[in-house]
């Protein structure tokens, strides 16, 4: 089994990690660094609760390896609120709307909204929902999940905030 | 006052859509769930798991697994037996057949785990589980209903795979001749498939041993209360010396109640090893191995007049319970409640739980689900074979308001269900006249649309008829510093109880929400409460921390007339600030008051103990019933077999509704699994006990794509509760099926009926019905209706079976005088008791002793047949109807239970 010396910035701040080959991107987020807002719901890609930001775009953590990450730039869902507290425009419309009940999918929801709204094109309704569809979440019918989506794609998130 | 908050006066918080306090935690990634936690010395524990659904143990070898680096320990049931631990029921009661925890001798289902790896990593005690070696001689499994039916007993030390029967194998000679000489009589056949509750944190515990006699438990769970319980009953360990915390849990849906197989032997684990010891299922395990839901097979009979109203009916119900269920489901709850909405007046039925070699069987919301599926989708059948409309049918059918107080055909008492009002309103909201245009219109053009309508009511907050459904306890605070805290036995799996109850609290209280913390999810706070299961949080915790709340703000009102020179009735409270009416001059602070009443005893009125604090256990009505009716639109693609959800409408009335937003959230989310439930969900089991959908690509979960967005209409009648509140945790999985099924059938209806139900509606399904072909082999695959009637049983049965079954000549010599140990099988699970006689001549008296308490009676004794009939208020006012037959030291018979069929008794001398 090999080993594998990494570094990476994670949330703005560098981690340094020596980690197995097989270990997973979000094994090591969880493990080593801490940051257990990164939940596994399915380990094989199709629940999307482990998405993470990797250099500007959404990415199944449980999918990737922690070796893969070496140089990379990840956002966690615990990096998107302001130090004070304030919340990002994603996690706040998903508030406003009742978006989670459990929270246990909502951490990756919450990522590929922030990675598709973050840049500076302005996504569709058609592609947020298009690519929420590749989240699974128990509990709410995905009521809330939706209006949330829609408020982002019209561009009216945070104006409350 | 708010529509939504019709039974609370002037309310400020209850009805308003307050945003939760749970989210800006769970938003953040700081939620706390159970893989999340981790303790110093911490290993991690992997399963070795039965390749076989049945079949005895001849060698499991460990030494590979053992010589794994970073591999501490391999336990086998072996060396779990040094720990005394006995395996209960969702009931707190001792399994009825015995379940080990790792296999012993034999395994009875795929997956079941045989041994247990403790390592340093997940990964390493993966890769060691992956090398145990287990020699098996495999027996024949028995997998299918049918297979109960006529295969050997999966548990040897039983006669058969009944895991529970109730009502009567023989149907009445009265009620088979009133459905063969009605106008109409149709017959409704539903087979539901097995489906997994997948919560989306998969099953996990960290156990840790912190002294000889302590034990503490991190656990995803539905009620840490529930689970210290539970453990402590296992364990025969004082309940005191254990700590469960479940702060956030990722859904439950009725599969954490309690721990299992793979928990429990992690905890025994922990106690043997003495390190911390972790296990987190992995998805494949959750979906393979976890405790699945429904697989059943009903085959419903109902007879109708000349105007469509109901005259008779009778079912025959089969409950595939697995080999060892979280607690034995005969059915017997989807019986009562079957026609519980409805003017029926006479109905029978056979309804029955089985052994197989297949997980064994536990909750998902709404356990009971199919009698609303069978009965809903029967009416829309009999409707269009009777050429009445739908909701006409109901019409003459429901029981409204105006036809109560009345009791159900089964006996329930029903005196403020409103789901004929449920439907009138959401027929009024939705103009069915102008849709069945647009659906012909459609028609004309090839395309197929249909309208869906179903109503039900739902039996919630149950307390009292169950030993473990209890009222709840809130204990409410008001801090030296002002801000009031609430610890509470509730628990919430998204269910949000931290926000709702704050609600609650701030409104009765007179407080800024804000100013409101509710702790929950650790059994260290506050009482005992089964948390969430059977729709019971929301009404009982709201009216127990209502109830709190009220008797804190007594409190405050009698130390702030004291303080102010004022009459109790002239303070009010709001705000967070007293003052006295009339005279906003003379106000004080919440806080002024909590610091005088915790730290200066001296200006407290005499009889006024110190502090602000107050606790309340709410004790409900035994049951509280919502009702709804919904109505969706699909339109079914005629090329493809797809069903796109148009609209979707609910309409229903949960009495006071805390939180919109969580009440909508909560039938939002039940619906989306009635969505998966009828379209995509399948847990199938081959031939030979392998479950065969492994991962979330063959288990299909709704995703947003599938689901439409929810209308919502809410009633608020309140209830008869504090507060007025109705529980909503179930109800969306329960009424949705019908309503999406009962859509899909009515633009199928050109094409002709869905003869047989059998879930889910795939696409190639729906093909199958459009084409008139058995395209998704469905037919084919599936045992005749006859067979499934067919018994194992011996043919010629007296026909009397009301009389002692085949009464031996009476054996002179048998005693029937002193004491016997029976037991009862009864809908809640065995109910042992013992039973003291004494006979006279022709005359029995003596007792039945239950840890309810002892109940005497009266009765005939002739030869070795004793009768005697006993009135019981639980769960309803019945007569039980006691036949028992007396042989040498042992007795046996039945209990008529009124109208809910018999009960088998069995027992010996003590």
């Amino acid at each position: 089994m090999s080993d594998h010396h990494i570094e990476l910035t994670i949330n703005g701040r560098r981690h340094v990690a020596d980690v197995e080959g097989r270990m997973t991107l979000a094994d090591m987020l969880r493990d080593d660094a801490g940051y257990t807002g990164v939940h596994l719901g399915c380990e094989h890609g199709v629940c999307g609760a482990c998405t993470v930001i990797v250099d500007g775009r959404a990415v199944r953590s449980c999918l990737m390896l922690a070796a893969q990450a070496d140089g990379a730039e990840v956002t966690t869902v615990e990096g998107l609120a302001e130090p004070d507290g304030t919340l990002h425009p994603v996690q706040q419309a998903m508030r406003e709307e009742h978006a989670l009940q459990c929270g246990f999918c909502t951490p990756g929801v919450v990522m590929t909204l922030a990675a598709l709204t973050g840049g500076n094109e302005k996504p569709t309704e058609e592609a947020l929902l298009g690519a929420l569809s590749g989240h699974i979440c128990r509990c709410t019918g995905y009521q809330g999940i939706r209006r949330a989506a829609k408020r982002l794609a019209a561009g009216t998130a945070g104006a409350a905030a | 006052m708010n529509a939504e908050a019709s039974g609370i006066n002037a309310a400020r918080y209850i009805g308003e859509r307050v945003l939760r306090k749970e989210d800006p935690r769970l938003l953040t990634g700081r939620g706390q769930f159970v893989d999340d936690i981790s303790l110093p010395g911490m290993l991690h524990c992997a399963f070795a798991r039965s390749m076989i659904a049945r079949g005895r143990i001849l060698s499991i070898d460990t030494a590979a697994a053992r010589d794994v680096p970073g591999v501490h320990a391999v336990y086998t049931a072996e060396d779990l037996a040094k720990v005394s631990f006995t395996m209960h029921t969702f009931f707190m009661v001792p399994t009825s057949v015995k379940t080990p925890t790792l296999a012993e001798d034999h395994v009875a289902y795929v997956g079941e785990p045989l041994a247990l790896v403790i390592a340093d990593s997940r990964y390493i005690a993966e890769d060691a589980a992956s090398l145990i070696e287990v020699e098996y001689e495999e027996e024949e499994p028995v997998v299918t209903l049918a297979d109960a039916k006529s295969g050997p007993p999966v548990h040897p030390e039983l006669e058969n795979n009944i895991a529970g029967q109730m009502g009567d194998e023989d149907v009445d000679d009265e009620l088979e001749a009133a459905l063969n000489g009605a106008a109409h009589c149709m017959t409704q056949r539903v087979i539901h498939q097995r489906v997994s509750q997948s919560p989306m944190e998969t099953r996990g515990v960290l156990a840790t041993r912190d002294g000889p006699e302590e034990l503490t438990l991190y656990i995803t769970c539905q009620s840490p209360h529930a689970v210290a319980r539970w453990v402590s009953l296992a364990l025969g360990l004082p309940q005191a010396a254990i700590r469960v915390i479940a702060k956030d849990v990722g859904g439950a849906f009725g599969l954490k109640n309690h721990p299992w197989k793979e928990e429990s032997s992690v905890i025994i684990a922990a106690m043997l090893f003495g390190r911390p010891l972790k296990w987190i299922e992995d998805r494949y395990e959750n979906l393979t191995t976890a405790n699945p839901a429904r697989e059943q097979d009903i085959t419903l009979r109902i007879a109708f007049d000349g105007e469509g109203r109901l005259v008779a009916s009778h079912s025959e119900y089969d409950l595939n319970n697995g080999a060892y269920p979280q607690a034995v489901d005969e059915g017997m709850a989807a019986q009562m409640f079957l026609w519980s909405a409805y003017k029926l007046p006479a109905y029978g039925f056979l309804t029955r739980g089985w052994y197989t070699n297949t997980t064994g069987l536990a909750a998902y919301r709404g356990p009971w689900a199919m009698e609303t599926l069978v009965r809903e989708t029967a009416l829309d059948k009999a409707a269009r074979a009777m050429g009445i409309d739908p909701v006409e049918l109901r019409r003459r059918n429901l029981v409204s308001l105006a036809d109560q107080p009345t009791t159900s055909v089964l006996g329930l008492p029903l005196e403020d269900i409103t789901p004929a009002e449920c439907l009138e309103k959401l027929v009024g909201n939705f103009d069915v006249a102008a849709f069945r245009k647009e659906q012909a219109e459609a028609r004309g053009q090839g395309r197929y649309l249909g309208l869906g309508i179903a109503a039900y009511i739902e039996p919630t907050a149950s307390a009292g008829t169950m030993g473990v459904m209890t009222g709840e306890l809130a204990q409410v605070r008001i801090e030296p510093t002002g801000k009031v805290t609430a610890t509470m036995s509730t628990h919430s799996q998204g269910h949000g109880t931290a926000t709702t109850m704050a609600q609650v609290i701030a409104d009765r209280l007179g407080v800024p929400y804000e100013d409101v913390t509710v702790f929950e999810g650790d059994n260290s706070r506050g009482g005992f409460g089964p948390g969430a299961a059977g729709s019971r949080q929301g009404v009982i915790a709201g009216g127990a921390a209502i109830r709190a709340s009220e008797m804190l703000a007594d409190k405050v009102k009698a130390l702030a007339a004291h303080l102010l020179n004022a009459s109790p009735d002239n303070i009010v409270i709001a705000e967070g600030m007293i003052h006295v009416e009339g005279a906003p001059e003379m106000s004080r602070s919440l806080g002024e008051i909590a610091g005088i009443a915790y730290g200066e005893p001296d200006r407290l009125p005499p009889d006024l103990g110190t502090g602000l604090e107050i606790q309340y256990r709410y004790q409900p009505p035994p049951m509280t019933f919502t009702s709804a009716a919904h109505a969706c639109v699909v339109e079914v693609d005629a090329e493809t077999g797809f069903v796109k959800i148009l609209r979707w409408i609910s309409s229903e009335d949960c009495g006071t509704v805390i939180n919109p937003a969580v009440v909508e959230g909560q039938i939002s989310g039940g619906l989306a699994q009635a969505i998966g439930m009828v379209l995509l969900e399948e847990m199938p089991v081959d031939e030979r006990g392998n479950p065969t959908a492994a991962t979330y690509k063959d288990y299909l979960l709704p995703a947003v794509s599938d689901i439409p967005e929810f209308e919502f209409l809410h009633a608020n009648t309140p209830s008869k509760s504090i507060g007025g509140m109705r529980g909503v945790g179930e109800g969306g999985a329960i009424i949705g099926p019908p309503t999406l099924v009962n859509a899909i059938a009515d633009a199928l209806s050109p094409f002709g009926e869905i003869d047989v139900l059998e879930l889910p509606l795939t696409p190639s399904k729906i093909l199958g019905i459009i084409e008139g072909r058995d395209i998704a082999g469905t037919e084919a695959r599936r045992e005749a209706p006859a067979a499934a009637t067919q018994e194992s049983a011996p043919a010629a049965e007296p026909a009397a079976s009301s009389e002692p079954a085949a009464a031996p000549a009476p054996a002179a010599e048998t005693k029937i005088d002193g004491d016997w140990k029976m037991l009862m099988k009864t809908p809640m699970g065995d109910q042992e008791m013992t039973g003291h006689f004494e006979t006279s001549g022709s005359a029995v008296s003596g007792y039945l002793a239950s840890p309810e308490g002892n109940q005497d009676f009266a009765g005939t004794v002739e030869g070795n047949v004793v009768k005697f009939d006993l009135k019981v208020e639980k769960p309803m006012k019945i007569t039980l109807k006691y036949n028992l037959t007396f042989e040498g030291d042992s007795v046996s018979g039945k209990v008529k239970l009124g109208m809910l069929g018999s009960a088998k008794l069995s027992g010996e001398r003590i």
